[in-house]
């Protein structure tokens, strides 16, 4: 029998679903069997529905300064509830283990004295910031949402690529990818018991709330965004009306005397937590670059005066920086005393003659990256570049040895994605989003998994043309006796009755005027009536 | 006016407001199903059942059910299809004061459901229940911008927010009435379209309390009861205005204005502890006053005198 899976080729890579042709592992087994008896054009027709939801959504992207909508494909990513314990463990400890690491060079340095992570690598950092020293945050939280880049090895496990600790985008992505396809393909859910993902505005304003300042009751939190031309706008957008809050540019907020304020219609208003989606460079022209219009002037010394919490800090870009990510293993180990969860990608430093040689001499095996890039940019995949960029990126890399890594290429793993209305093996990797309220490290369970279209790219960053795929985490059954908002943060009084309180008879809606079935028909009748009277009339000449 | 159009106006309102609601109701209740890993199926749609006025025993509870009684039976006037082709008669037989618009919009819709029910059974209902909600808009947004605010005007408004009251409080029931298979107070509020703007009121924390006392007694959004009651309140006054000279020095004229007057200042002047202590007693009194209501317009304004029947004479 032709079906979907037909010509599913598996490569050198993990494949997310299949074991072996035809084989679907256990987390894909109830997918699998919704999805084959599908066929190819009644899904490319769902999926054309999916995109026109998108569109009239206005889910987009904007991509070289253009409006895009963010491509969604239909077949989602399952992870099981055991490999998921995995990832959530791993990322809640490599966040935790990053806030200390934050805290210690913001303070004492205890970690450059004791030799675990020479100072230099700090130090010559673009995103080590001198202003943030000794700036300590009321709830000490600086980190309070990280994304952590994921893939999947050939043997299946899930290794670290990267950390974005400054204000990782792409979790309105998982919130809507999850609404639009409950709508469209609402079969595929039935058999599944899926964590949901609605709930992360509320713990994002939860953890923003108490890192406000300690003596402010009732804390008043806005996200400032650099305005509607920005690639993620959209996110800014989704996230403050999901929160409930202020959406603000940098034009709005006004600081006075280590006050930040917003101009409203009722005169200034009070700011207490500013979740910033601009970079630190453009966030405070007093103290960074003093041509940025974006910022707000005096932030950074309102938040040293403990007037105004910024989230996440200034300066966490230290501890994402792609050559700090060498030591993280280290770092957890240091901070935590414990073996880290997840392991890096592998990753070379080019801090020794003879790692440098070495990679120069092997740059055609290897991935290099520039260590403050982001966004996929200024990559160099080896074993696909041509001779001519090999040749510059080695006088590149000759000149500042310390402005990049060396990774050896990862054989990202595949998943069945719609292509042409077939299904065929697509790149994938994985952004779990984690929020930290300075009690809880809660990482969203799913986060956004990224695909690569094009057959055989490598690269799956959403600024390179990637799409993106709706992440289910299964879940266990709930256990028994505890309900539903075991979170204590989420409702504070419960007005509760039981069935019991059901009325008797519940009253009914009303029924409108009978039709009257009589005065219908009579009309009728009258109808008919002229009609033979007529015909009569022309039957019968008198 | 003709009280024939008067009660048609009334009805139409009241239609395509039930169809609005109910497609709400039903678009979070299905979502719900599939977003949420821990339901039990069977328990929240006999729930959804019972309390929109349709109970049946729990086994036979299930989607194709809920949806088969309040979304396609054409022969109920709580079910959506049901509802708008109640719509659509009512305009037929009054349509020299409606306007051309607004028929058209009701007819097209009306004519446009077949297929909306194909396009529902391949792709999911979401789709019929995004149809009506526009189509609502369509038509009391026609109703806005080309009616005269003349007594055609307030019939239909009054309708219109008789039918919120009842809706609205029937959407509170769902939650405190239904237990564990309760929808959480976020889809309560995104169902009836208040979850935004009770963010924005609140900043962000959904709790229990706040959210029943913004959609029973919040001022300012208009589908909240006490907004829709109040609406309902100035229309019959305006009504009665019209109508009735010299009773302006005592009380109010009209019975049905008595009662929804009664039960905007109970919910007005009870504190919302007290209210809230009581709640599945007060929702219940409120569909109850609706219909209290309901029967009271159609007394006074559409039937007062009393349909004239023959009687043939006794052969003798």
């Amino acid at each position: 029998m032709a079906d979907l899976f037909d010509g599913y080729l598996l490569g050198q890579q993990w494949d997310e679903m299949f074991g072996a042709v035809g084989d679907p592992r256990p987390a894909y087994a109830g997918l699998f069997a919704s999805l084959q008896p599908i066929d190819g054009e009644e899904l490319a027709a769902r999926a054309d529905l999916l995109s026109q939801t998108y569109r009239d959504a206005g889910v987009t992207f904007a991509h070289a300064g253009e409006e895009q909508p963010f491509p969604l494909d239909i077949v989602p990513r399952v992870i099981g509830a055991e490999e998921w314990d995995v990832i959530e463990r791993g990322v809640a400890q490599r966040v935790l283990a990053l806030e200390a690491f934050l805290a210690d060079v913001y303070g004492a340095g205890q970690v450059f004295a004791d030799r675990v992570v020479p100072r230099s690598v700090v130090t010559t950092s673009a995103h080590f910031h001198r202003q943030a020293h000794g700036l300590v945050p009321p709830n000490g939280v600086r980190v309070h949402v990280s994304g952590i880049d994921l893939v999947r090895d050939e043997a299946g496990d899930f290794r670290v690529l990267e950390d974005n600790l400054r204000s990782p985008s792409g979790v309105s992505y998982v919130i809507t990818n999850r609404a639009a396809m409950s709508q469209v393909l609402p079969e595929l859910f039935a058999d599944h018991r899926i964590q949901p993902v609605d709930d992360y505005p509320t713990r994002l304003l939860a953890a923003l709330k108490a890192s406000a300042p300690s003596n402010v009751a009732d804390p008043t939190v806005v996200v400032l965004t650099p305005g509607v031309y920005n690639s993620a706008y959209f996110e800014h957008a989704l996230l403050a009306r999901q929160m409930g809050v202020e959406l603000v540019e940098g034009r709005d907020l006004v600081c006075a005397g280590n006050q930040v304020s917003m101009r409203t219609t009722d005169g200034q208003r009070r700011v207490d937590v500013i979740y910033r989606r601009i970079d630190d460079e453009f966030l405070d022209p007093v103290h960074f670059r003093p041509d940025s219009v974006i910022g707000c002037a005096g932030v950074l010394n309102a938040a040293r005066a403990g007037r105004v919490t910024i989230a996440n800090a200034v300066g966490n870009g230290v501890a994402d920086d792609k050559l700090l990510f060498t030591w993280v293993p280290d770092l957890v180990r240091y901070y935590l005393g414990e073996e880290p969860v997840l392991q890096n990608a592998e990753t070379y430093r080019l801090d020794d003659r003879d790692t440098v040689e070495w990679v120069l001499e092997s740059l055609d095996q290897l991935v290099l990256k520039p260590v403050d890039g982001s966004g996929g940019k200024g990559i160099v995949i080896g074993p696909r570049a041509d001779q001519r960029t090999l040749e510059e990126l080695a006088v590149k890399v000759r000149a500042t040895p310390r402005d990049w890594i060396a990774q050896k290429p990862i054989g990202l793993s595949t998943c069945p994605t719609l292509v042409g209305g077939r299904i065929a093996p697509r790149h994938v990797d994985l952004r779990p989003f984690a929020i930290n309220d300075g009690g809880k490290v809660w990482v969203l369970p799913g986060g956004l998994t990224r695909v690569a279209l094009p057959e055989g790219e490598l690269v799956v960053n959403s600024s390179q043309g990637g799409g993106s795929k709706d992440t289910w985490v299964l879940s266990r059954p709930r256990p028994v006796g505890v309900p539903e908002d075991a979170d204590p943060a989420r409702d504070l009084t419960t007005i509760e009755f039981t069935a019991a309180d059901l009325p008797e008879d519940p009253p009914t809606q009303d029924p409108g005027p009978p039709n009257d079935n009589a005065l219908a028909q009579s009309q009728q009748q009258q109808q008919g009536a002229d009609m033979a009277v007529s015909a009569l009339g022309e039957g019968t000449p008198c | 006016m003709l009280s024939r159009i008067a009660e048609s106006l009334f009805w139409i309102g009241r239609y395509v407001e039930r169809a609005d609601d109910t497609a709400r109701i039903l678009d979070v209740h299905t979502q719900r199903l599939v977003e949420d890993p821990w339901i039990d199926e069977r328990r929240a749609c006999a729930n959804l059942l019972a309390l929109m006025g349709s109970p049946v025993s729990d086994d036979e509870a299930d989607t194709e059910r809920v949806l088969a009684a309040l979304a396609f039976d054409r022969s109920s006037p709580s079910s959506i299809v049901g509802a708008l082709s109640a719509a659509r008669e009512n305009a037929r037989g009054a349509r020299e004061v409606l306007s051309a618009e607004i028929w058209e919009s009701l007819n097209v819709t009306h004519n446009a459901l077949p297929q909306q029910r194909t396009m529902a059974r391949r792709y999911g209902p979401h789709s019929l229940f995004r149809f009506v909600r526009e189509r609502s808009a369509m038509v009391f947004g026609l109703a806005d911008a080309t009616m005269s605010r003349d007594e055609s005007w307030l019939f239909l408004i009054l309708g219109r927010s008789l039918e919120r009251v009842d809706m609205t409080s029937r959407m509170l029931s769902t939650r405190v009435l239904a237990g564990d298979a309760a929808p959480s107070w976020t889809l309560v509020l995104r169902s009836t379209g208040a979850y935004e703007p009770y963010l924005r009121t609140y900043r962000g924390v959904v709790d229990s309390s706040r959210a029943a006392e913004f959609l029973l007694l919040d001022r300012l959004f208009p589908r909240s009861v006490f907004a829709s009651l109040e609406q309902a309140e100035a229309c019959l006054a305006e009504l009665e205005r019209a109508t009735v000279r010299d009773a302006t020095r005592v009380g109010v004229a009209g019975e049905a204005h008595r009662i929804v007057g009664r039960a905007r200042t109970m919910l007005e002047f009870m504190s919302t502890p007290d209210l809230l202590a009581q709640l599945p007693a007060r929702l219940e009194e409120l569909q109850r006053t609706c219909s209290a209501a309901s029967a009271a317009v159609t007394h006074r304004f559409f039937t007062e005198q009393a349909p004239q029947v023959w009687v043939p004479e006794e052969a003798g």
